[in-house]
């Protein structure tokens, strides 16, 4: 059945799939991830703070953020963030982003709402004796926090962290739709120039399927090796 | 030192503390006993503001621990706490679990809280071990690692709460060993426990709880001879008994 097919193609897009557009895909992972944890965090403390219109704030983000579909928000950010940024600057002209940034801040933003919920229940897993053990050696809310609380929210929920990372990997295909080349918009490209498209579509969807196997295995032999002796 | 006048807590609507007053001087060691849920924890946890309380006062050291301008973390530094599950910082090893309030709180170099954490392992037996983490440690020795941390900060005054009431019975004279030779140094120490041999040999003072009021407050000599109160009675026998 697949004598039609012309599977050269693939190895001959090798390059250009790897070199421009998995590039793309995995650093935007990476950036995002590192984003989305650092104000993911940020949020959580919010959530947890105890003040009232803080706490509010930080759930009406995250509910927001989980209530609207990403591709949305990848449109959205990308035809807003320029004239939100001319609004903020003042400047006569929409700020030209361009759509790595644009990307980039889409999914720190949406990625955060779910990064929180699990650091959240990070540090709410922190038994309330590692509290007051910092606090009655006389620490204030910051190293309390920073030195205590957080690294070992943090390293309870690395595995949960990096399945939440595995996800948004495969959610930055969703890019294309700003005619990005990540790794399925050179695909994509590939496919509709040579009129390949089940074959490409077909070869994008296995390497999509590998390094996600292989990642949640790496998390599983992770997850077996940093548990916290107590 | 420290001075506990008319305390009461609530919990929503449940009192947990009625109207406690009691005062521990300088170099004393007062032990505070009484039946489980009597609010002995409690009340400890308030002498440095780790519970809030709603009425009365406390003094340490003539700071109002309840007075809202109070800078409470500056004053928990200087007043020592030893918990019942050890609280050491799992993540941290024993080193890093003395040196971190020394260096973050206290503002200390790293080799002088290097200096005195390696000091206070020694007097504590444990110098050993000070590369290990909790988890590697027995209860006993992790107890010892926490009031080693906790006379890390040079404190005025020293607070356990049942520092020996998770352990095994084998390791709990080598905690009591530490915490007797504290005593004998002079420490102020309030110390929540039901080991009433500690009590015997090093408490100035017995403070008998019952369902959150204090309803003996006496030498310790005295308390053990002949308690005044019925409720001190009947817990004696129930305890002294094995």
């Amino acid at each position: 059945m697949f004598s039609n097919f012309d599977f050269d193609i693939i190895v001959r897009s090798l390059p250009y799939l790897f070199y421009d557009g998995m590039t793309f895909t995995l650093t935007l992972t990476a950036l995002a991830t590192l984003g989305g944890i650092v104000f993911g965090t940020m949020l959580a403390l919010m959530r947890l703070s105890g003040i009232k219109p803080l706490s509010m704030l930080a759930a009406g983000y995250v509910n927001l953020m989980r209530s609207v579909p990403l591709v949305l928000m990848i449109f959205w950010f990308y035809f807003l963030v320029p004239y939100l940024g001319q609004w903020v600057t003042g400047a006569s002209q929409p700020i030209r982003v361009g759509p790595f940034v644009s990307s980039l801040v889409t999914f720190m933003v949406f990625e955060a709402a779910y990064f929180c919920e699990i650091m959240r229940a990070g540090i709410q897993s922190i038994p309330r004796g590692q509290v007051w053990a910092a606090q009655a050696l006389g620490m204030r809310y910051p190293a309390t926090m920073g030195y205590i609380v957080l690294p070992q929210a943090f390293r309870n929920m690395v595995p949960v962290l990096l399945t939440q990372t595995i996800i948004l990997f495969q959610d930055t295909s969703l890019v294309y739709v700003l005619s990005i080349t990540d790794f399925l918009g050179a695909a994509s490209k590939i496919a509709q120039r040579d009129g390949r498209l089940v074959e490409m579509y077909l070869f994008a969807a296995l390497v999509y399927f590998v390094i996600s196997l292989l990642a949640s295995h790496c998390v599983r032999l992770l997850q077996r090796r940093i548990a916290i002796v107590r | 030192m420290i001075k506990i006048k008319d305390l009461s807590k609530w919990y929503g609507a449940v009192q947990v503390l009625k109207g406690c007053s009691t005062e521990v001087a300088k170099g004393e060691v007062v032990v505070v006993c009484g039946p489980s849920g009597s609010g002995k924890s409690t009340l400890i946890k308030c002498v440095n503001g780790l519970e809030p309380f709603q009425k009365g006062e406390i003094h340490v050291d003539g700071i109002s621990v309840g007075a809202p301008k109070t800078d409470l973390p500056k004053l928990r530094a200087r007043i020592g706490m030893v918990f019942q599950h050890f609280e050491l910082f799992p993540h941290l090893n024993v080193t890093r679990n003395l040196t971190l309030a020394q260096m973050k709180v206290l503002g200390r170099s790293r080799e002088a809280s290097l200096t005195n954490s390696m000091r206070l392992l020694d007097r504590v037996g444990l110098r050993e071990h000070a590369n290990k983490y909790p988890g590697q440690l027995s209860g006993g020795q992790q107890q010892r690692v926490a009031i080693a941390r906790a006379l890390a900060m040079d404190p005025i005054a020293m607070l356990f709460d049942e520092p020996t009431s998770a352990l095994d019975p084998e390791m709990i004279k080598e905690v009591l060993d530490v915490m007797v030779a504290l005593a004998q140094d002079g420490m102020t120490m309030i110390v929540v426990t039901h080991e009433m041999g500690f009590a015997r040999q090093v408490a100035r003072r017995v403070v008998f709880m019952d369902q959150g009021e204090i309803v003996e407050d006496a030498p310790t000599a005295e308390f053990f001879g002949k308690p005044r109160s019925r409720r001190a009675q009947t817990f004696l026998s129930k305890i002294l008994q094995h």
